[in-house]
C-alpha cells in the first residue's frame, strides 16, 4: 500500500521540515520553562543536600536559616551534641552579600563553616578543583558560577580571602553561588560592622553619661569591648547516628534545649513550599500559557496544512479513496510533525539550557510527559483538520 | 527519472531524520540527570608531610607599665609625649601638689620650733645638773639641808625628762616633715624602666583618680604576638617551634619568629588555644600594638606515608572515606586519617596504600550507583 502521508511529506519535504523546526523551537521554549521551574526546586534541594545535615537547629519560632533570619549563640552546638542520637553538630552561618574581586563584584551566599575535618556538615561535599580550606582564617572555596579562579584574592567586608578550591552547583535557594569561608571569619563578616560604624558607635557610647562615668573610667572600655563581639551563628547542622529516628531526636532537642528543629522533609517543605512558592507559581503559570499557545499553534499549522492541499484531497475523494485513508494521512502527518517538533525542541532546550544564568534542569520525566502531551495535542488538532478534509466536496477537484 | 529524484529526496529526508534521532539520543543520555558524572582520578602518594598550624594574633608588648598617681589629684605637667623614649628613673610628669608645699613649710616651722624647745630644755637641764652638783658639795660640807639637795636632784631629773620629751618632739616633727616630702615625691611620675611612651591618657589639668593610668610605657624590644589557634587545629603546638609571621601592614612579607609560650589556659568561649610568638629580631619600623598578624607554625615532618588530597575525602553515613573505581564501578573505601598540612594533604593511617587510585574531584555528589566518566579535568573548572 502506498503511504499517502509519506508521499505527501516527500512531495513537500522542505516546507514540512521547516514547519517541524519552527514548532520544535516553540516546544523547546516550553521544555526550558519546565526546566527553569525544576531548576528552582533543584536549587533548593541542592542547598539542603550540600549542607550535609539531617536536622537543622534554629532560633525558636523561626523558619531559619534559609527562609528567615535566625540567630543562636555559637556554643549551642555543644549542648546539642549531648542529645542522644546526635553524631555531629556544627555551627553554620549564611549571608547573601556582595563579594569583591579584581574583575567584578559577585553576589554570593557566604557560608561560614565550622572547623573540623573534611566532611563536616556545612562544608562543600565535593570539589572540582583545588583543595578544601585548611587554615582557620582567610581561605575560601567558591562555586565556579562566581567566576573566581584558584588563587584569586576576594574581598568580603573588611578582609581578603584566597580562593583555594572550587566547587559546583552550590547555590542558595535564590540561585546565588556560594562562597565557603571559615566560621569565625563569617561571623565577623556577618555581625561586625564596618570601621566607620564601629567608630561612630564608640563615639555614641562615649557620649552616653551612663557609660562614660568620671569616677569609673574602665566602664567605657568594657562597654565598647562588649559591643564588638559576635557570638552568633544562624543554625546548627546536625547529623545523626545510623538507625536513629530523625523525629525523635528533633523532638528531644526542641523539648530540652528550647530551639526549633527541622528535619530534612520539613526543611524542603519550607524551601519549596514557602520560599520559592510564588516564583514557582509564576513560572508554572507561564508554562501553562506556553503549553496552550503551543497547542493552538500546532492545531493551526496542521489545519492550514490540510486546507493547503484541499484540492488534492478532493481529487482523492473523487477517485474513490476511502475516508479512513485520508484521515490516516492527515493524522500521520500531524504525528510526524509532533515527533520532529519534540525532537528538535528537546535538542534545542538541551543546548541552550547551560546558557541560562540560573540552573535549568531538564528532567527525563518532564520530557516524557511533554512528548505525550505533544502527541495528544497533535492528534486533537488533526481531528479538526480531518473534519474539514472529510467535509470537502469532491466536485471542488474539478471546480474553479 | 522522477522515481529516482523522489528516491534521492527520500534518502535525504530519512538521513536527516536519522541524524536528528541520533543527536536526540546523544543529548538525552549525555546531559541532564542521566548524564555520567565527570570525575578525575589521583594516586595515593607516599610523602612526608609536616602539618602546619595557622593562627591569628595581635602585636602586644610583653610588659606594659601603666603609670599614674596613687591617689586622686590633678595632673600638673607632663614632660613626655607618645613615642618618646625614656630612661629608667626619668621624670615623666607631676601631679598638682595642691597645699603640700605649704604643709612642708609648716612642718619645717614646727621642726624649728621643737628644736628650739629642745635647746631650751637642754639649757634648763644643764642648769639643773650644775645646781644639783653644787648643793651636793654643799651638803658634803654640811652647809645645807638634805631636803634642799633632794629638791635640786628632783629638779635635775625633771629637766632630763623634759629634754627627752623635746627630743622625741623633734624626731616626730622630723618624721612628719619627711612623710610629707615623700608624699610630695610620690606626686612625681617616674619611669620605672627604659622604654617608649605608648599612651598618654590625661593632659595637664585633668583630674584623675588613684590608680588611673596617665602614661603607658612599653619596652619595644619585648614586642610579641599574642596568637590564637583553633583548638581543632592545634595538635602539636609547643614552645620552641619556628613560626613565620605576616603582619597585615607588610602584606605578603613574612618575618621569622618562634613559639615562645603556649598558654596553660585556653579560651573556652572562642575555643582557641593561646600562644605567644616572639620575633627573631625586633621589626623595624615597630609594628603598632594591636596590629593583626597571621602566624604559620610548621611542625616537624611526620614519617613518610600515604597521603591524599583533602578534596578526595568524603563522609558517607558518618564514615570518612574516599571513592575508588573498581571495574568501572564506584566503591567507598573508609579511611582513618592522620595529620593534615596547610597545602591540603592528609595522611592516611589506614585504608589505602601508596599507589592506589582514588577519585579526587567530581562534578557532583557521588553515590555507589552513580554513572561516571573519568576526565583529566572537570569541565568548567579553570585551574
Amino acid at each position: 500500500m502506498i503511504n499517502l502521508a509519506g508521499r505527501d511529506i516527500l512531495h513537500d519535504g522542505p516546507k514540512f521540515v521547516l514547519t517541524g523546526l519552527g514548532l520544535g523551537l516553540l516546544i523547546g521554549v516550553t521544555l526550558s520553562m519546565a526546566g527553569v521551574y525544576r531548576g528552582m526546586i533543584a536549587d533548593g534541594r541542592a542547598l539542603l543536600d550540600n549542607s550535609g545535615a539531617e536536622l537543622w537547629v534554629v532560633q525558636q519560632e523561626t523558619l531559619g536559616p534559609y527562609a528567615e533570619p535566625s540567630s543562636l549563640y555559637d556554643d549551642v552546638y555543644r549542648s546539642v551534641l549531648t542529645v542522644p542520637g546526635v553524631s555531629q553538630a556544627a555551627n553554620v552561618t549564611y549571608l547573601t552579600m556582595q563579594v569583591r574581586s579584581d574583575r567584578e563584584d559577585v553576589r554570593a551566599m557566604v557560608v561560614g563553616m565550622a572547623p573540623g575535618p573534611a566532611g563536616t556538615p556545612g562544608w562543600p561535599p565535593y570539589l572540582v578543583s583545588g583543595r578544601q580550606v585548611t587554615r582557620s582564617h582567610y581561605e575560601a572555596v567558591a562555586d565556579i558560577a562566581t567566576g573566581f579562579r584558584l588563587g584569586d584574592r576576594i574581598g568580603i567586608r573588611r578582609h581578603e580571602y584566597t580562593v583555594v578550591g572550587l566547587t559546583r552547583r552550590m547555590v542558595s535557594s535564590g540561585g546565588d553561588p556560594m562562597v565557603f569561608i571559615p566560621l569565625k571569619d563569617a561571623q565577623g563578616a556577618q555581625f561586625l560592622r564596618d570601621n566607620d560604624a564601629v567608630l561612630q558607635g564608640r563615639r555614641r557610647t562615649a557620649q552616653n553619661p551612663a557609660f562614660n562615668r568620671a569616677g569609673a573610667p574602665a566602664v567605657l572600655d568594657a562597654v565598647i569591648a562588649s559591643q564588638n563581639v559576635s557570638r552568633s551563628v544562624n543554625a546548627v547542622l546536625v547529623t545523626l547516628k545510623p538507625g536513629v529516628d530523625q523525629a525523635d531526636v528533633a523532638k528531644a532537642i526542641e523539648r530540652w534545649k528550647r530551639f526549633t528543629v527541622y528535619t530534612r522533609a520539613q526543611m524542603e517543605a519550607i524551601l519549596v513550599g514557602k520560599l520559592i512558592a510564588t516564583a514557582a507559581k509564576q513560572i508554572g503559570m507561564f508554562l501553562v500559557i506556553l503549553a496552550i499557545v503551543s497547542a493552538a499553534i500546532v492545531a493551526f499549522i496542521i489545519y492550514t496544512m490540510t486546507l493547503g492541499k484541499i484540492r488534492e484531497i478532493a481529487v482523492l475523494k473523487l477517485i474513490g479513496t476511502r475516508n479512513r485513508t485520508i484521515a490516516g494521512m492527515i493524522m500521520q502527518q500531524a504525528i510526524a510533525l509532533g515527533v520532529i517538533g519534540f525532537v528538535v525542541g528537546k535538542i534545542a532546550a538541551t543546548f541552550w539550557a547551560p546558557f541560562f544564568p540560573k540552573y535549568v534542569l531538564l528532567m527525563p520525566r518532564d520530557s516524557l510527559i511533554g512528548f505525550f502531551v505533544v502527541m495528544v495535542i497533535c492528534v486533537l488538532a488533526s481531528l479538526i483538520a480531518i473534519r474539514a478534509a472529510l467535509g470537502v466536496d469532491p466536485a471542488e477537484a474539478i471546480g474553479g | 527519472m522522477k522515481l529516482f529524484r523522489l528516491k534521492g529526496r527520500a534518502l535525504v529526508l530519512v538521513g536527516m531524520v536519522l541524524a536528528l534521532l541520533a543527536v536526540f539520543v546523544f543529548v538525552a543520555l549525555r546531559s541532564g540527570p542521566l548524564a555520567p558524572i565527570a570525575v578525575t582520578l589521583g594516586t595515593v602518594e607516599e610523602r612526608a608531610i609536616s602539618a602546619g598550624l595557622f593562627g591569628l594574633g595581635t602585636v602586644e608588648p610583653r610588659f606594659t607599665y601603666r603609670i599614674g598617681p596613687t591617689s586622686a589629684g590633678r595632673v600638673n605637667r607632663l614632660l613626655v609625649d607618645v613615642g618618646d623614649r625614656v630612661t629608667a628613673g626619668q621624670l615623666l610628669g607631676e601631679m598638682d601638689p595642691v597645699d603640700l608645699d605649704e604643709r612642708i613649710r609648716s612642718q619645717e616651722a614646727i621642726l624649728t620650733r621643737s628644736r628650739a624647745s629642745l635647746d631650751e630644755a637642754q639649757t634648763r637641764e644643764q642648769l639643773a645638773i650644775a645646781e644639783a652638783r653644787r648643793y651636793e658639795q654643799l651638803l658634803a660640807a654640811r652647809s645645807t639641808s638634805e631636803e634642799i639637795v633632794a629638791a635640786r636632784q628632783e629638779a635635775r631629773q625633771r629637766a632630763g625628762a623634759t629634754v627627752s620629751g623635746a627630743q622625741a618632739e623633734v624626731a616626730r616633727a622630723q618624721a612628719d616633715r619627711n612623710a610629707i616630702s615623700t608624699q610630695r615625691q610620690n606626686l612625681r611620675l617616674i619611669a620605672p624602666v627604659a622604654g617608649m611612651v605608648s599612651a598618654r591618657d590625661a593632659e595637664p589639668g585633668t583630674t584623675v583618680i588613684g590608680g588611673q593610668m596617665v602614661l603607658e610605657i612599653i619596652d619595644p624590644s619585648s614586642l610579641w604576638l599574642n596568637a590564637r589557634f583553633d583548638q581543632g587545629h592545634a595538635a602539636g603546638l609547643q614552645p620552641g617551634l619556628p613560626a613565620t609571621v605576616v603582619l597585615r601592614s607588610h602584606q605578603g612579607a613574612s618575618v621569622a619568629g618562634r613559639v615562645e609560650r603556649v598558654e596553660p589556659r585556653a579560651d573556652p568561649v572562642t575555643e582557641e588555644i593561646l600562644a605567644k610568638i616572639s620575633f627573631a629580631a625586633t621589626p623595624d619600623p615597630l609594628p603598632p600594638i594591636g596590629e593583626l598578624g597571621e602566624v604559620n607554625v610548621v611542625l616537624a615532618a611526620k614519617r613518610a606515608g600515604p597521603v591524599v588530597p583533602n578534596a578526595a575525602i568524603h563522609r558517607l553515613n558518618g564514615v570518612l572515606g574516599v571513592w575508588q573505581i573498581f571495574d568501572g564501578d564506584l566503591r567507598f573505601t573508609p579511611v582513618i586519617l592522620g595529620a593534615t598540612n596547610a597545602d591540603g594533604y592528609v595522611q592516611v593511617v589506614e585504608g589505602l596504600a601508596t599507589g592506589d587510585r582514588i577519585v579526587v574531584y567530581s562534578a557532583s555528589l557521588l553515590d555507589a550507583r552513580s554513572r561516571i566518566k573519568v576526565v583529566d579535568q572537570i569541565p568548567g573548572a579553570v585551574p
